[in-house]
This record gives C-alpha cells, sequence and structure tokens, in this order.
C-alpha cells in the first residue's frame, strides 16, 4: 500500500516541484510553513489542481493531468482531516460521522463500523452533541472519526494538532499512535512540529521551498542534519526504539535499545511492549573513554558517523549505536578536543530525567 | 363606523388580497433571488456588474417607473401580455399581476439578505464534504442550503413586508381595481381620497402595522431558532 505523488506547479514566487513516494504506515511531510505542504496535500485530495501532477494510491491513479484525468474530490475516497476540524455546525456528531457514509452508500457498513471508530476515538458520549459544545480536541477527534467513516483509501491528515493547546495535543497524539497501527490504509500526514513527527512518522518527506529535500524512514531522516536543515539545532533530536524490560523498584523503567539499555522514569505498560523515544540532541552528552563514577545511568557505546558543525560554536555528531542513532549537540571545541571524526569510537551519556513522557510514544510492530 | 369593530367583510377582502399577493410574490421569488445571490456570491462570470446593477434597479428606480416598465411588457397589448393572455396566464389588471409587481420590488431586497448569508458560508466547510463523496448538488443541499437558512428567512421576510407595502408599481402597472387589485396600501388610498374616509383608512392602518408586525416577529423568533442551529449548539 503506497501513495505516489509527482506534482510541478508554477507559482508567482516559486517553482513547485515535489516527487516521492511512501512506503505505507504514516509518512509525514515536514517544513517550514510555505515550503508547499498544504498545496500538495490539498493536491492529492484533488481541491487543487496544479499545472501537472501524477497522483496515485496503489494502482488506483487518481490524477494525471498529461493523460487529462483529474478524479474529483468526491470520488477520491480520501479521508481528509484538516487543521481546523471544519465540522458541519448544523448537525450532530452522529450526523457529521455518518456524513460520507451516507453520500457513499454505505450506510449499513458505516453503522457497523461505527462502534470500532467511537471506541478507537473515545467519543461514544459526544455522539449526540453537537460541534459548537465539543472542545478543540474533541473537535478534531470527531473529524478523524468522520474521515474513518468515509471509506478512504487513505487517510491525509494536514497539522490537525496544530490549533491545539499542549495539553490538547497530548490528548490526541495516543489516538494517532493507535491509529496509524491500526489503519490499514497510507496516512500522509502534514506537520511542523518535530515532536509529534518522531512520535509518529514511519517515513519522513522534507519539503523546501517547493522540492523535496529528503525522504526516506524517519529514524534515519530525522537524525540526519544535512536533511533538516529546517530543523532548529535546539530541537534536534533522534528516534529510538525501545522495548520495555522491566520496572524497577526506585521508580525507573529498564529499556532496552540496540546499543544497550536505558533507565528512564517510570512508563506505564507490561515487559515486552514496543516504545519509540525521542532523545534531544541537547540532552545527550559524549566521552571518549567509558566514563565512571558518574550521575547519569545511560550510557551507550557507539561509532561517530559525522559531524555537522552548526552556524554558531555548536556541532551535532551522529553516532551510530546498534541499529539506532543518536544524535548529540556539543560545542565545536569539544569536537576538536575529542577528535570527534566519523569512525572513532564513542559514549554516549543520556541523562534519565530528560526524556519526558511526551517524547515517549507506542510502537507497534 | 366604530373603530374597534370586528373586520367587515371589505376588509376581509382587501386584507385576504393582500396576503395572498404578498405570498405569492414571496414564493416565486425566493427561488429566483436565491439563484442570483448564489450566482453574484459565488461565480465570477462576464457582465457581473451589469447582473448586478439590474437586479438592484427595482430599489433605485422610482416605482411608478418600475410599474410603467411592467406595463410595457407584460401589459394586454404586448406581445408577450398577449401570449400570456391566451395560455390563461394573463397578469394585467389582475391580482397576479399585483403580485408580479410586488415580487420585482421585493426582489433586490431578498437577493441582497441572501447574499450576505451565503458570503457567510466558509467554503472550507463545502470543501470538507466533498472530499467525503458530496457532488455539487448535494453539497448545497446539504450544507450550503442549511447554513443559509436564517438568511433565506432574513430575506423572505423582508421581501414579504415589502410586497405587502408595496403601492407605486402595483397601482400603475395593475390600477386599483376593488376585490382585485386593490391591496392595503391601495385601499387606504383610496379611503383618503373619500371625504371622511379617514376612520376607515385608520381601520386599515391598524390591520398593516398589526399584519406587519406579527409578521416581524415571526421571523424573529423562526430566525433566532435556525441561528441557534447552524451555529451548532
Amino acid at each position: 500500500m503506497s501513495l505516489s505523488v509527482d506534482i510541478t506547479h508554477r507559482f508567482a514566487a516559486f517553482e513547485m516541484s515535489v516527487q516521492f513516494e511512501t512506503p505505507g504506515g504514516l509518512t509525514a511531510l515536514i517544513g517550514r510553513s510555505g515550503a508547499g505542504k498544504t498545496t500538495v496535500a490539498n493536491v492529492v485530495a484533488g481541491l487543487l489542481r496544479p499545472d501537472s501532477a501524477r497522483v496515485s494510491v496503489d494502482a488506483n491513479i487518481l490524477a494525471d493531468t498529461d493523460r487529462g484525468v483529474w478524479v474529483s474530490p468526491q470520488a477520491r475516497r480520501i479521508g481528509y482531516v484538516f487543521q481546523e476540524a471544519r465540522l458541519f455546525p448544523h448537525m450532530s456528531v452522529r450526523a457529521n460521522l455518518l456524513y460520507g457514509a451516507r453520500r457513499r452508500g454505505h450506510q449499513v457498513r458505516a453503522k457497523a463500523d461505527l462502534p470500532h471508530v467511537l471506541d478507537l476515538l473515545d467519543i461514544a458520549p459526544l455522539l449526540d452533541r453537537r460541534p459548537g459544545a465539543l472542545s478543540g480536541g474533541e473537535r478534531q477527534r470527531v473529524a478523524i472519526g468522520r474521515a474513518l467513516l468515509s471509506d478512504p483509501q487513505m487517510l491525509l491528515l494536514d497539522e490537525p494538532l496544530a490549533a491545539l493547546d499542549p495539553a490538547r495535543k497530548a490528548e490526541i497524539l495516543p489516538y494517532l499512535e493507535r491509529l496509524r497501527d491500526d489503519a490499514d490504509m497510507p496516512i500522509l500526514y502534514v506537520s511542523h512540529a518535530m515532536e509529534e513527527v518522531a512520535r509518529l512518522a514511519n517515513s519522513v518527506v522534507v519539503l523546501e521551498a517547493g522540492q523535496v529535500l529528503a525522504s526516506g524512514p524517519a529514524a534515519e531522516v530525522l537524525s540526519d542534519p544535512a536533511a533538516i536543515p529546517v530543523m532548529d539545532p535546539a530541537a534536534a533530536g533522534a528516534i529510538l526504539e525501545a522495548r520495555l524490560a522491566g520496572h524497577d523498584d526506585d521508580g525507573l523503567s529498564r529499556l532496552s535499545v540496540s546499543g544497550g539499555s536505558l533507565f528512564l522514569p517510570h512508563i506505564d505498560g507490561v515487559p515486552g511492549d514496543r516504545l519509540r523515544l525521542r532523545i534531544e540532541a541537547q540532552d545527550v552528552m559524549l566521552s571518549r573513554t567509558r566514563p565512571v563514577d558518574i550521575s547519569a545511568l545511560n550510557i551507550v557505546q557507539g561509532k561517530v558517523m559525522s559531524v555537522y558543525p552548526g552556524k554558531g560554536p555548536g556541532a551535532l555528531v551522529r553516532i551510530r549505536t546498534g541499529e539506532d542513532v543518536i544524535l548529540a549537540r556539543v560545542t565545536q571545541r569539544s569536537v576538536a578536543a575529542l577528535g570527534l571524526a566519523p569512525g572513532e569510537d564513542v559514549f554516549a551519556i543520556i541523562k534519565s530525567l530528560a526524556v519526558t513522557s511526551g517524547n515517549i510514544g507506542r510502537a507497534r510492530r | 363606523m366604530a373603530m374597534f369593530a370586528p373586520l367587515t367583510p371589505e376588509e376581509w377582502q382587501v386584507l385576504g388580497l393582500s396576503l395572498r399577493v404578498s405570498l405569492l410574490a414571496v414564493a416565486v421569488s425566493l427561488p429566483l433571488a436565491l439563484f442570483t445571490a448564489y450566482a453574484l456570491a459565488r461565480w465570477s462570470f462576464r457582465g457581473k456588474s451589469f447582473v448586478n446593477g439590474l437586479v438592484h434597479l427595482p430599489l433605485v428606480l422610482p416605482p411608478v417607473v418600475t410599474g410603467f416598465l411592467l406595463l410595457m411588457v407584460f401589459g394586454p397589448q404586448t406581445a408577450l401580455g398577449g401570449l400570456l393572455e391566451a395560455v390563461g396566464l394573463g397578469v394585467a389588471f389582475r391580482w397576479t399581476g399585483a403580485a408580479l409587481a410586488a415580487g420585482v420590488m421585493a426582489f433586490p431586497l431578498m437577493v441582497r439578505a441572501m447574499r450576505l448569508s451565503l458570503e457567510g458560508v466558509d467554503p472550507k466547510l463545502e470543501q470538507a464534504a466533498a472530499t467525503l463523496g458530496a457532488s455539487r448538488g448535494v453539497v448545497f443541499m446539504t450544507v450550503t442550503l442549511p447554513m443559509v437558512l436564517p438568511g433565506i428567512l432574513a430575506g423572505a421576510i423582508l421581501g414579504f413586508a415589502k410586497a405587502l407595502g408595496e403601492f407605486g408599481a402595483t397601482i400603475t402597472f395593475v390600477s386599483n381595481i376593488p376585490g382585485e387589485t386593490r391591496t392595503l396600501p391601495l385601499a387606504i388610498y383610496s379611503f383618503l381620497q373619500i371625504p371622511g374616509g379617514e376612520g376607515a383608512a385608520f381601520r386599515l392602518v391598524i390591520l398593516a402595522v398589526v399584519v406587519s408586525m406579527g409578521a416581524l416577529l415571526i421571523s424573529e423568533w423562526v430566525a433566532a431558532r435556525a441561528a441557534r442551529r447552524v451555529a451548532g449548539q
């Protein structure tokens, strides 16, 4: 199951030329505002017709303008979740949820699917309410449910959390994780928030000024400073796949990662749970020898892959540890003093308390 | 005649005719006004400002001129008038003609109210409906129309009030025939032409106030309900 996109369009300010193919799962389309993310989303949904476009989901061709093919939005079966929910204010939540199914004549199946979707998004108590009486987070969950019940062949989420405050975001992220793992269809997730992308994305496409700057598996792209100049070095971080190994008596949870084990403040779950950690580069220190008599509990050994000097005195060091990649933000002076260069052995030190719960997500594989 | 005696048969006739004329005027011009409002609010086409000007003409022309123009188009001596007469739809000097005059005069007010309301509907909601599988017609019926309902009601009431009070175009186009084209304003005018008719005129004035006020109150109530619905509460 994959989405294939090839768009060219001449805007007044710049030329857009975007080609990418997603391997299925959740693909994050990231970039600065104005990079063309929403334009791509609208072309995929059929709401915007560019100079030239080829869009297909698996073998299903939605647009091929060179051959005069342009499927109308209502026939594309793309579940589009907008930034501002866009629920119909004059209808109840139930009518909103079943709107797409009624239009496509799938009422019977949608009513059968309804309990599952209500359960997935936890919106059963809202059924008879009106959108005007819902909170921002509830509205967005209903919008996701409405898209799911319209019998889509893929989901398109355009910054669905951007209009929400941090508490509401934290409320919805677990639902999106469940959606990613349960929905049997490609998901294109437009965002510029690194924490969301790091938690949710299987693969990432980076847009910059209407061009694809990088694309590939999330762990690789997100830890590659060259691929993400749009990324603020202070917000840089790497993604690690981890397995919950156990809970210790002193309130710490033990995690195994490919490069060793980590201790983090208590994480809800049972041993064996798969987790995704985002470790921010600024929470990682480096040492050439294995440190002893140090308060930090998490020390993993690795090899320097590359060093990226920043514009200021800082530098980002990419370290391979096991199958994962860790990013460390250190000063250029330290890079010189430690002689950090590709291929050198190094120990990465991660402070346990630095990994906050917002950076820990669920993974199912 | 006592000031507060029950309505006489003649007064009932005037009231009934006025309501009939106004209701027909609104009923016929409403869909047309909605279509025009939609075209002006949503479409861009050649001659849009000309159409816009044409729609608003009855608002700025002296009503007598509008009545005269109607006479020139629909009068019994004209080709169109003759044709309508032949198929039994003649309007000259008939109550249907009074409704036509009232409808034409009310038209710009209805279009304005509906257009304003249509422009308030976020096209993003219509886009969302399209991605959920709704064709353009279905989007209009299920999203646009319910959301502009308060505007349509406001336009209809405004049009009804205008039709009820229409005088100049009516008397010019279909004359002042008792029982056929003598609506409330025309009846009041007629009484004032007779010495000593002020009392009878005043009874009709009260009637006009009561009917207009009633229509206004009902519309306020209906519009408030519709607005609450559209606001999603």
